[in-house]
């Protein structure tokens, strides 16, 4: 097996490196064509290696295939760590890229009207584009399949830069560049506490093999670090891994970098900031869960984040017009009940609801792309409207990506949220009860968010221009297609999915569960079979909130609309101060951009002013060159240039070294 | 019989004479030449009283070899300030300061 986990990896490598740089001699088509054909070898070996897993209880395979250097003991090597935990994740992340390549043949057919004429830059912009995204597929495989802590960061960061290149794909678009900056500065921020994590566990443990330190943490549960106060080793490495986490999964308060990076091409949207790269994080912790069962206070820290995030990211969501930006918001409050069932100990429900929502979100992203493409590149939904009878196929699965999201009953959405959301209410973490409240409450604001951008792009009265509404029809079947194949996971995943991995267990030995602070026990002492869970999923509150979200962004924003036009306006008007906060995102980048951004720029100031300026230049440069010359100056009137001084000089020298030879 | 001492003693007062020469003459660099001619002539008696009163005949053999260098210098000199004073028109050593700081 370890051939096949070699060729999984770098098919999509090869992919990409043929595509980058022979772009130019292979060709537009050349280059589709060997960038999926490198993520089919993945995903269908992928799917080969999971279904072993499933069904012929393959063994863990667990090794290094190349050591590149030792060092102090700790030894630096690039090894797959492939159980049932990373099975899952490798075809999940292999099929959803698979469908974005797809999907990006269509969405870039005419890349080259988005680059100004002749532009150096825009040049085989197609293929460039082909090859990050694989390149991307291959970052993310080397993060999910690692054993080690060293390659788990080279993933990291590889996903990182190349979210860089493709957030800022279209760089002679202002916004891009700055939103790229903006996600990689924010991501530094993460990764400076994830960096301090595992220099904290190779300094402890002496290894960054997951299985050595794994195996170790239990005996260094005592240990204490003196950092701002006596504080658990444990939790130390915990909080800063997670801080990491926190900047690739965007919570809060690092989450100010998902929303803008929508400037990047919709594909990217879809596959790195929905499905994939956002969730390295969730998977991350999941996969640290051994650590993580050890401390409470990194439990009970991860999910208060989470939750926060899960409730207040979705109530920005409600504001947003731009079609992609409500996505890109949804995605923060899905993440946030990720993190939420991390921190309630409920890993496998977090891997669940991953799951379901990388098939889920993906499948809104590229519709919300398709819609995008129709609306000739024009994302605001005060636009769009009664988009149904243009586009058929992307408005049934957009509504069936909708329905998961707000875990309609029999979704894939809904089992893993309710699963969620039940966890942290049976969870005894220290913040379950308020975390419970603020993810149930969130039900309603995700259905609320995801109705309205629904009713408002696909039900009333159309709002385009006639220009544009002339022009309106369904998109290629190459976007339609990969619309199709993820809608079908979207909707059914959950129904056979469930019961395996909440109930059986299936996850097993990947990852690792205190018995008494298992919150998933209780539903799977309860488990009756799917249908059982859907009816009692809806007498519970989640449902019901989730409905009542449903109706009321039905009566605002499309029933409604016929009585009392303008409705959403006036309701807007009512919230006064509330909206405003909303609309400010709760003044998240005005913080940043006053402390942060000016604290830098004042910092930068007063050194350049102070310490490069008047010390270096002034003191130490022109101060050293002053003195030499004040010296010289003052020595000068010796070299009088007449030869009389000088013989004075000799004679007189030649008497004072006679005078001291003599006397001593 | 003439002292060792007397030697000498000519022979330091022909080099204080030809230091002072030099010091004193601000005009003519002719005479400084001759003054470092003196100064030779000076260390040249110092040689052979020497040479004389220790029966070392090496020291009169050097003699020849400061003639030979002086004799050279007066006519590398003498050429030199010909052809200073073609450029510059003058040998007045005050105003032959162009080395001034």
């Amino acid at each position: 097996m370890e051939a096949a986990y070699l060729v999984i990896v770098l098919a999509p490598l090869i992919g990409a490196i043929i595509a980058g740089i022979f772009g130019g001699i292979i060709g537009r088509s050349g280059s589709h064509w060997v960038t999926i054909i490198g993520v089919s070898i993945s995903s269908v070996l992928s799917f080969f290696v999971l279904a072993r897993f499933v069904w012929y209880e393959e063994p863990v395979f667990n090794g290094s295939v190349y050591t590149w250097m030792v060092s102090d003991g700790i030894r630096f090597e690039i090894g797959f760590l492939v159980d049932r935990l990373t099975s899952l994740m490798m075809a999940t992340v292999a099929f959803v890229s698979l469908m974005v390549h797809v999907y990006t043949i269509g969405y870039m057919a005419d890349d080259e009207h988005n680059w100004p004429r002749n532009s150096l830059a825009g040049r085989n912009s197609y293929q460039r584009f082909f090859s990050y995204i694989s390149l991307f597929t291959f970052s993310m495989l080397m993060l999910v399949m690692s054993n080690n802590f060293f390659q788990l960061f080279f993933g990291w960061e590889a996903v990182g830069l190349v979210s860089y290149l493709l957030i800022g794909f279209w760089a002679n678009r202002e916004s891009a560049v700055s939103a790229n900056l903006k996600a990689f500065l924010v991501n530094r921020v993460g990764d400076f506490g994830f960096i301090l994590g595992i220099a904290a566990i190779a300094v402890y443990f002496n290894s960054l093999d997951y299985g050595e330190v794994f195996a170790k943490a239990r005996d260094l549960t005592d240990v204490k670090i003196d950092f701002i106060g006596d504080v658990s080793l444990i939790t130390f490495v915990c909080i800063f891994l997670f801080i990491g986490a926190m900047g690739k999964s965007a919570q809060m308060p690092l989450h100010v970098w998902l929303p803008d990076s929508m400037e990047g091409p919709t594909p990217i949207s879809a596959l790195i900031h929905a499905a994939t790269m956002v969730t390295a994080g969730v998977f991350m912790v999941a996969r640290m869960s051994p650590l993580y069962e050890l401390s409470s206070t990194a439990l009970s820290f991860v999910l208060i984040v989470g939750a926060s995030t899960a409730f207040f990211m979705g109530l920005v969501g409600l504001v947003q017009n731009d079609i992609k930006r409500v996505v890109a918001y949804s995605t923060l409050s899905q993440l946030g009940y990720m993190v939420a069932a991390l921190g309630a100990s409920a890993y496998a429900a977090a891997i669940f609801h991953l799951m379901t929502h990388a098939f889920f979100k993906a499948l809104l992203f590229l519709a919300a792309g398709s819609v995008i493409i129709a609306m000739h590149h024009d994302q605001d939904i005060r636009n769009m409207g009664g988009l149904r009878r243009y586009m058929p196929i992307t408005w049934v699965t957009a509504l069936i990506g909708s329905l998961a999201l707000i875990a309609f009953p029999g979704f894939s959405g809904f089992f893993s949220k309710d699963a969620i959301i039940e966890a942290v209410g049976h969870s005894h973490t220290f913040g379950a009860n308020i975390s419970w409240v603020l993810l149930t409450f969130g039900t309603f604001v995700t259905s609320l968010y995801s109705f309205r951008m629904y009713f408002l792009v696909f039900h009333g009265k159309p709002r385009m221009d006639d220009h544009t509404r002339h022009h309106l029809h369904e998109t290629p079947w190459v976007v339609t297609a990969p619309l199709l194949a993820l809608a079908v996971p979207s909707a059914f995943i959950g129904w056979y999915a469930v019961e395996p991995l909440l109930v059986d267990n299936w996850l097993g030995q990947s990852i690792y569960v205190d018995s008494h602070r298992d919150a998933l026990v209780y539903l799977a002492s309860h488990w009756d079979g799917q249908a059982a869970f859907i009816e009692h999923g809806i007498y519970g509150w989640p449902f019901l909130f989730a409905m009542s979200g449903f109706i009321l962004a039905a009566i605002i924003w499309w029933g409604g609309q016929k009585v009392i036009p303008n409705i959403d306006f006036k309701i807007q008007k009512l919230g006064g101060p509330l909206t405003n906060l909303l609309d400010r995102k709760y003044g998240f980048d005005e913080f940043n951009q006053r402390v942060f951004a000016s604290g830098a720029l004042n910092l930068g100031r007063v050194l350049w002013n102070n310490g490069d300026r008047v010390f270096i230049d002034g003191a130490m440069v022109n101060g050293s060159a002053r003195v030499v010359g004040w010296i010289a100056d003052h020595l000068r009137w010796l070299q009088s240039g007449l030869l009389y001084h000088y013989a004075i000089a000799m004679v007189l020298g030649l008497v004072i070294l006679l005078t001291v030879y003599m006397a001593f | 019989m003439v002292a060792l001492s007397d030697y000498l003693l000519l022979a330091g007062v022909l080099f204080i004479v030809a230091i002072t020469g030099m010091f004193i003459n601000r005009k003519n660099i002719i005479i400084l030449l001759m003054c470092i001619e003196l100064m030779l002539l000076a260390v040249n008696i110092n040689f052979v009283a020497f040479s004389h009163y220790s029966g070392d005949v090496s020291g009169q053999i050097f003699v020849f070899f400061v003639l030979t260098v002086a004799a050279a210098e007066a006519a590398i000199g003498l050429a030199i300030l010909i052809v200073l004073f073609r450029t510059r028109t003058t040998i007045n050593v005050d105003d032959l300061c162009a080395l001034k700081g």
